[in-house]
């Protein structure tokens, strides 16, 4: 019986929202990684991309919860999510068109477009905050549990409960179901091989045939669907709040780099690894270790090796283990 | 002279992805007009430079006609390399025009130019390393909108080997094997001519008459080849027309065997 307690407040605690941060990270590192690989920088103004497509759908969602529009059970912001994306595909072609364009023609060094992505962010994030301020956004309605941790120990008879939220739940499928359209995309249609070929020698490409400036749009395109999925998905989760995607930036570059930057398959290894180690070295063991370890040896401590505060910490640590000892990451990467 | 979209000083490369990153292209918006006569494929005094640098090429013609091989020799930094990229339109064209079965394309962007028919394989990162044979092929296609299996099918029967290494990375696979892919993928798009930048560089003797031999096999279906070569004596034995540039100009000019016999060419190129 303790062990079964052990078990489930390990996927309550841990596990359950593992996962579903892990799919979050893993979205935004495949929109990180996409950029790297195809435009050839790392774009920093990732994360207020996110909070731009986030931001398009709160709007849209009290839009339409204004007019009594929902989804019964699930969030309304479902429904307005398609209208966010399109926001945020405008807005990312926009941005191209407008900046990212005059340094491309002239082949500027890909540092040169970090030092330019980094001014997009600061531009991006005053007008997030300027039309919906720099507050907690809430905008999550509909069914919140799933599984609820009454119930689940009203249906086992367990100490402890398990409750799976509607959000993680949304999250987890959302994410299974882009990964595997993404990888469809990239492999089988001639567009995304045409992505591809783009990526692996821009000159041969032209010489085949294959239009840059499409292969570009597509490529923002995508990204900024991937970015706005994973921002609704986030807010959904904890909460829309314009400042936490530009911290997020962090933990999403470290996911990208660990799995590789440039590949694909790496940026969701990434997510998830970046995501459990943030969940278990922030998490206090006490309640585990107690049904699982004699009564004489139990913890006096938490078993917290670090406070939730400093939970960028690990990120940052990681990437720094990474980019020392193995630069290319986990799976074989483009960079360095 | 600095660059101010240069990255001068800079050594990380974690945060920026330089590798396969395209070289600077002129823009081109223009259309081609009939221009009727003259050879197949023609750079007509073309004077070119890269950017706003120094000219390379000066008042430099090199010409193909239909059914034939012709060949590009010369020293290094002779501009062979350079002259072939200013018929493709990858460099900036100061002076001279470039005619195509009766068109003058010099206003053509490089994409513009493939859809017109021509073909051209690059002497370096001439394939897709991270992606498989097939893909390669697939992409020398891409322009093409109808089935293109019977043309991939010709291709494997010119190189066999291609065929059992189709669905292996073409990085993973030898220099001579690379060169066969890199002709292969530019013959996807059904050229009217084929444009190639040292098909043999880097690759043994033994490859090297096989990929002769091949490529004396695609002329024979009627595709005229401009080739530039390093392997002077052997490439002007098999071209119909040879072309000797010096510093970016026209030194000797030709028929293969002219040329051969030209004390003056032996002595200077082919090592008496």
């Amino acid at each position: 019986m303790d062990l079964l307690n052990a078990l489930v407040a390990f996927l309550n605690y841990v596990f359950v929202p593992g996962v579903a941060y892990g799919s979050q990270l893993a979205l935004g590192a495949l929109g990180v990684t996409l950029v790297y690989g195809i435009l050839r920088f790392s774009n920093f103004a990732h994360g207020d991309t996110m909070a731009m497509g986030a931001m398009a759908t709160v709007l849209m969602t009290w839009l339409f919860q204004s007019w009594g529009l929902t989804l019964g059970p699930l969030p309304t912001a479902l429904l307005a999510l398609p209208f966010g994306i399109a926001f945020a595909i405008g807005l990312l072609l926009f941005t191209d068109r407008a900046v990212y364009k005059f340094y491309r023609v002239k082949k500027a060094k890909p540092v040169i477009l970090v030092i330019v992505s980094l001014g997009v962010t600061f531009i991006y994030n005053g007008v997030t905050r300027f039309i919906i301020g720099a507050d907690d956004q809430s905008f999550f309605d509909g069914q919140r549990f799933i599984i609820s941790a009454r119930d689940f120990k009203a249906m086992t008879g367990l100490d402890e409960g398990l409750s799976f939220k509607t959000t993680q739940a949304i999250t987890i499928v959302t994410a299974i179901i882009v990964v595997i359209a993404l990888f469809w995309f990239l492999n089988k249609t001639r567009a995304g091989k045409s992505m591809r070929a783009y990526s692996d020698n821009e000159d041969l490409a032209l010489l085949s045939g294959i239009n840059p400036e499409r292969v570009v749009m597509i490529t923002w395109m995508i990204v900024a669907t991937l970015a706005t999925i994973a921002g609704v998905l986030y807010g959904l989760d904890k909460s829309f709040k314009p400042f936490t995607y530009f911290q997020l930036l962090l933990p999403i570059f470290a996911s990208a780099i660990v799995g590789g930057l440039g590949n694909p398959i790496g940026a969701i290894a990434g997510g998830f690894v970046i995501a459990f180690s943030e969940v278990t070295i922030t998490y206090a063991w006490k309640k585990i270790l107690v049904y699982l370890m004699p009564e004489n040896l139990e913890p006096s401590g938490l078993v917290q090796l670090l406070s939730t505060d400093y939970k960028f910490a690990v990120s940052f640590v990681i990437l720094l283990i990474v980019l020392l000892f193995k630069p290319t990451g986990l799976f074989k990467g483009q960079s360095v | 002279m600095s660059d101010p979209y240069g990255d001068r000083g800079n050594k990380d490369v974690s945060i920026g992805n330089p590798k396969g990153m395209g070289s600077e292209i002129p823009q081109r918006k223009g259309k081609s007009h009939p221009a009727p006569g003259g050879p197949f494929l023609i750079g007509d005094g073309m004077t070119a430079g890269y950017g706003n640098g120094p000219d390379i090429l000066h008042d430099c013609t090199i010409a193909v006609d239909r059914g034939e091989i012709a060949v590009i020799v010369g020293p290094n930094g002779a501009g062979k390399s350079t002259g072939m990229k200013a018929v493709f339109g990858m460099l900036d064209m100061r002076k001279g025009h470039v005619r195509l079965d009766g068109e003058d394309i010099t206003d053509l962007s490089p994409q513009d130019r493939v859809a017109k028919g021509m073909g051209f394989v690059p002497q370096t990162s001439n394939i897709f390393t991270s992606m498989t044979v097939e893909e390669n092929l697939e992409m020398g296609a891409f322009i093409r909108t109808d089935d293109f299996s019977d043309t991939m099918a010709q291709v494997y029967d010119l190189f066999p080997i291609l065929k059992d290494k189709r669905n292996q990375a073409a990085g993973e696979l030898s220099g001579g094997q690379r060169q066969q892919v890199a002709v292969g993928r530019a013959l996807m798009t059904q050229p009217k001519v084929l444009m190639l930048d040292e098909p043999t560089a880097g690759v043994s003797p033994i490859v090297m008459d096989e990929l002769f031999d091949r490529i004396i096999e695609v002329a024979r279906t009627g595709i005229p080849i401009l080739m530039v070569e390093q392997n002077a004596r052997q490439a002007l034995e098999i071209a119909d027309k040879g072309y000797v540039l010096v510093q970016g100009a026209n030194a000797y000019t030709g028929t293969g065997k002219e040329l051969l016999a030209d004390p003056e060419v032996r002595k200077s190129f082919l090592g008496g």
